[in-house]
């Protein structure tokens, strides 16, 4: 079964919930946990260091033969994200405007260009557990091709067995590409104004592209009236609660799972994964 | 004009918080900017009143007439970002994936394929009781939020272009977003959190923010959850030459403000002290 | 020989915008016929890529100098390939004031 835990407000406990949740199932079947935060990728702080595989992401970017152009400024014409100015003697190419469309090549009318590999990303994939894989993309820094590093770490995890995909807070086209072709979300939020706001808007985004959901709030203070009757109203269902404890915060904050330390909570996290799975065969 | 954002790497580590109590803080004349267009929260704690509205257009995306259509399927061919749909006779866009880069009009042998622009979200300009605000809402799943910051940004500046501060609560990450934020602004805040993942993404973001050439301080949020990883922080700080100008205490009063929608500072609670301590410190630095 | 000023708005007298591409106008001095006309900046809004959309307008027009106080590297990089020379103005007064400077040959080119 493949999960997407997401939220629209950042820091709200998507990779504690994530981490957690791969390891809790990882006691009893294979999983593969993918960190599709690329900007800012940080489950592989939760799991023991040890042997992986990198590979790189590439995007296609034109190579220009100065032999053979002839200056005609087609291609800076055809750009439409500013990548390639054609100057009085050189065609200047800007790799990090580069969305990676091909469209200079074949707008280009003398054959000038051909297309080369860019790095933009990598993906480490390790087996920091047993019946665990984790698949970690990482964006380049200073590159802005998050969707092409975020497809990569998913096509890398494969098919197969239950996948737990961490996305990116936000609503916008890296949280698209992440719950593409996925089959449940967990959105998590916290019992806040902005924790509910921001639930609201990710809700909107899995709803549009038709994928069950349920809520955890994280870090509740026990004031969650406002985030359980937008859930009553929207029925979604909340799937956990889990109270604002200092102990939580402190095993998260070194780069613990609570469910490695402390059975109940891995109880906890199997039985919501069991939930999660009851409710996409229900729906 | 002085630009200020702040920003963070790792979401949740309070840049709204901080960015309200600035607003509070500062005395001097100011523009605000929201920046987080995913998920804007400093209209939450500011209660602006809409002054005005308009819809923000992204890049202009393809569209099919499906009547000049024939089918023949070279743009599901040369279309790079899967936003071609087909059945295998009719042929569509999926405008949630088109990038607009037009590579399928340039193709389309039977010229059915036009540009067409389309409605990515929403801007607003509004005043709060510190100085008018600028905030967005980017349709829900929609790309382009590179875009809507430059243009909410742009829109801060020409509406207020006399103002001494322009105060950007910045989105989370180091991506589009975040390049687009930090672009052009003079100095940033970053504010992080005492955890492996907040000084992680900290060494992350700060090295994004340098090749942008943006002024750096950095801001310790909730500093007392884990003292240890407070110091190492600190310590990276000192070997980049970041100045930290201030700690902020976990303090429950920040969520009761939140709730009450106001700025944490008007408080008298020890993290309103330490924002205020914080401003009057980047103050000194800045002008 | 064209002379490009970035500026905020699209007369003579309105302030010079020191973010080249970024800069909302450019007014541009033909010191050939003494005309001065301005052209809005379409690429200002634009997400990224500001600078050479911008220089690749400039090229077109067949600009020969810029004056301007902040211009990124790429848009420095673009210009250059266009053979357009860069001349730094760290005044933030109207355009006119930076156009005097520069025809009285004073600035230093970047």
């Amino acid at each position: 079964m493949k999960i997407v835990v997401a939220s629209g407000k950042g820091g709200t406990g998507k990779s504690m919930v994530a981490g957690n949740l791969a390891f809790a199932l990882s006691s009893g079947t294979p999983v593969t946990l993918v960190d599709c935060d690329v900007e800012e990728p940080d489950l592989h702080l939760f799991f023991p260091e040890g042997p992986c595989a990198n590979t790189p992401v590439h995007i296609k970017v034109p190579h220009i033969n100065p032999d053979v152009c002839t200056l005609c400024g087609e291609c800076g014409d055809f750009c439409a994200f500013g990548a390639l100015l054609v100057g009085k003697d050189r065609v200047l190419f800007f790799p990090e405007q580069c969305h990676s469309c091909g469209g200079c090549m074949i707008a280009c009318p003398a054959g000038a260009i051909e297309e080369a590999d860019m790095p933009v990303g990598t993906i480490t994939v390790s087996h920091p557990e047993k019946n665990l894989t984790l698949v970690t993309g990482t964006l380049n820094e200073g590159a802005i091709q998050s969707v092409a590093v975020i497809r990569a770490a998913k096509m890398m995890a494969g098919n197969t067995g239950w996948i737990i995909y961490d996305a990116s807070p936000g609503t916008s086209c890296p949280v698209v590409e992440t719950l593409e072709g996925t089959e449940f979300c967990i959105l998590v939020t916290e019992s806040t104004p902005f924790g509910l706001h921001d639930l609201a808007l990710a809700l909107d985004v899995t709803m549009q592209m038709g994928i069950p959901s349920g809520v955890v709030i994280n870090r509740s203070d026990g004031r969650d009236e406002k985030a359980q009757q937008f859930c009553r109203e929207h029925k979604i269902p909340v799937l956990a609660t889990i109270p604002f404890d200092r102990r939580i915060a402190e095993v998260q904050g070194s780069g613990t799972l609570i469910a490695r330390i402390d059975p109940s909570w891995k109880d906890r996290f199997s039985a919501l994964a069991k939930d999660c799975l009851a409710l996409w065969e229900g729906s | 004009m002085i630009r200020l954002a702040v920003v963070s790497g790792k979401g949740g580590t309070g840049k709204t918080v901080v960015t309200g109590g600035i607003a509070h803080c500062c005395t001097r004349s100011m523009v605000l900017v929201d920046c987080d267009v995913d998920a804007s929260n400093l209209e939450l704690i500011l209660s602006p009143h809409i002054i005005d509205r308009w819809d923000f257009y992204g890049m202009d995306v393809a569209i099919i007439d499906p009547d000049v259509c024939s089918s023949c399927g070279i743009c599901s061919g040369v279309c790079r970002f899967g936003a071609i749909a087909t059945n295998g006779e009719v042929f569509s866009v999926r405008t949630s994936k088109c990038e607009g880069c037009r590579v399928c009009k340039l193709t389309c042998p039977a010229g059915a394929i036009t540009m067409q622009p389309r409605v990515c979200g929403e801007i607003f300009y509004s005043g709060t009781r510190y100085g008018n605000l600028v905030h967005a809402r980017l349709a829900p799943g929609a790309s382009n939020s590179g875009l809507l910051v430059a243009e909410v940004k742009k829109t801060a500046f020409k509406r207020n272009p006399d103002c001494d501060l322009m105060l950007i609560d910045g989105p989370p990450g180091t991506g589009c977003p975040l390049i687009s934020t930090v672009s052009g602004t003079d100095v940033v805040i970053a504010v992080t959190e005492p955890s492996r993942s907040g000084l992680h993404d900290l060494e992350r973001l700060v090295r994004v923010c340098r090749t942008l050439r943006a002024g750096i301080y950095a801001v310790i949020n909730k500093w007392d959850l884990n003292p240890d990883i407070s110091d190492m922080i600190r310590q990276y700080c000192r070997r980049e030459e970041i100045p930290v100008v201030g700690t902020i205490p976990y303090d429950e009063c920040v969520m009761a403000a939140v709730r009450n929608g106001q700025p944490v500072t008007m408080s008298g609670s020890p993290a309103a002290q330490a924002i205020h301590a914080i401003w009057d410190d980047i103050s000194m630095r800045l002008w | 020989m064209k002379i490009c000023i970035p500026s905020s708005g699209p007369e003579p007298g309105d302030l010079i915008d020191d973010r080249f591409g970024r800069a909302p106008y450019f007014i541009i001095h033909d010191t050939n016929n003494e005309k001065t006309e301005s052209h809005r900046n379409d690429a200002a809004g634009g997400a990224g890529g500001v600078g050479p959309k911008a220089a690749q307008f400039l090229i077109r027009l067949g600009v020969d100098m810029v004056v301007t106080g902040r211009v990124g590297g790429n848009a420095l990089e673009a210009l250059k390939a266009g053979g357009i020379k860069v001349y730094l103005y760290e005044g933030r007064g109207p355009v006119r004031e930076a156009l005097k400077a520069a025809l009285s040959g004073g600035l230093k080119e970047q």
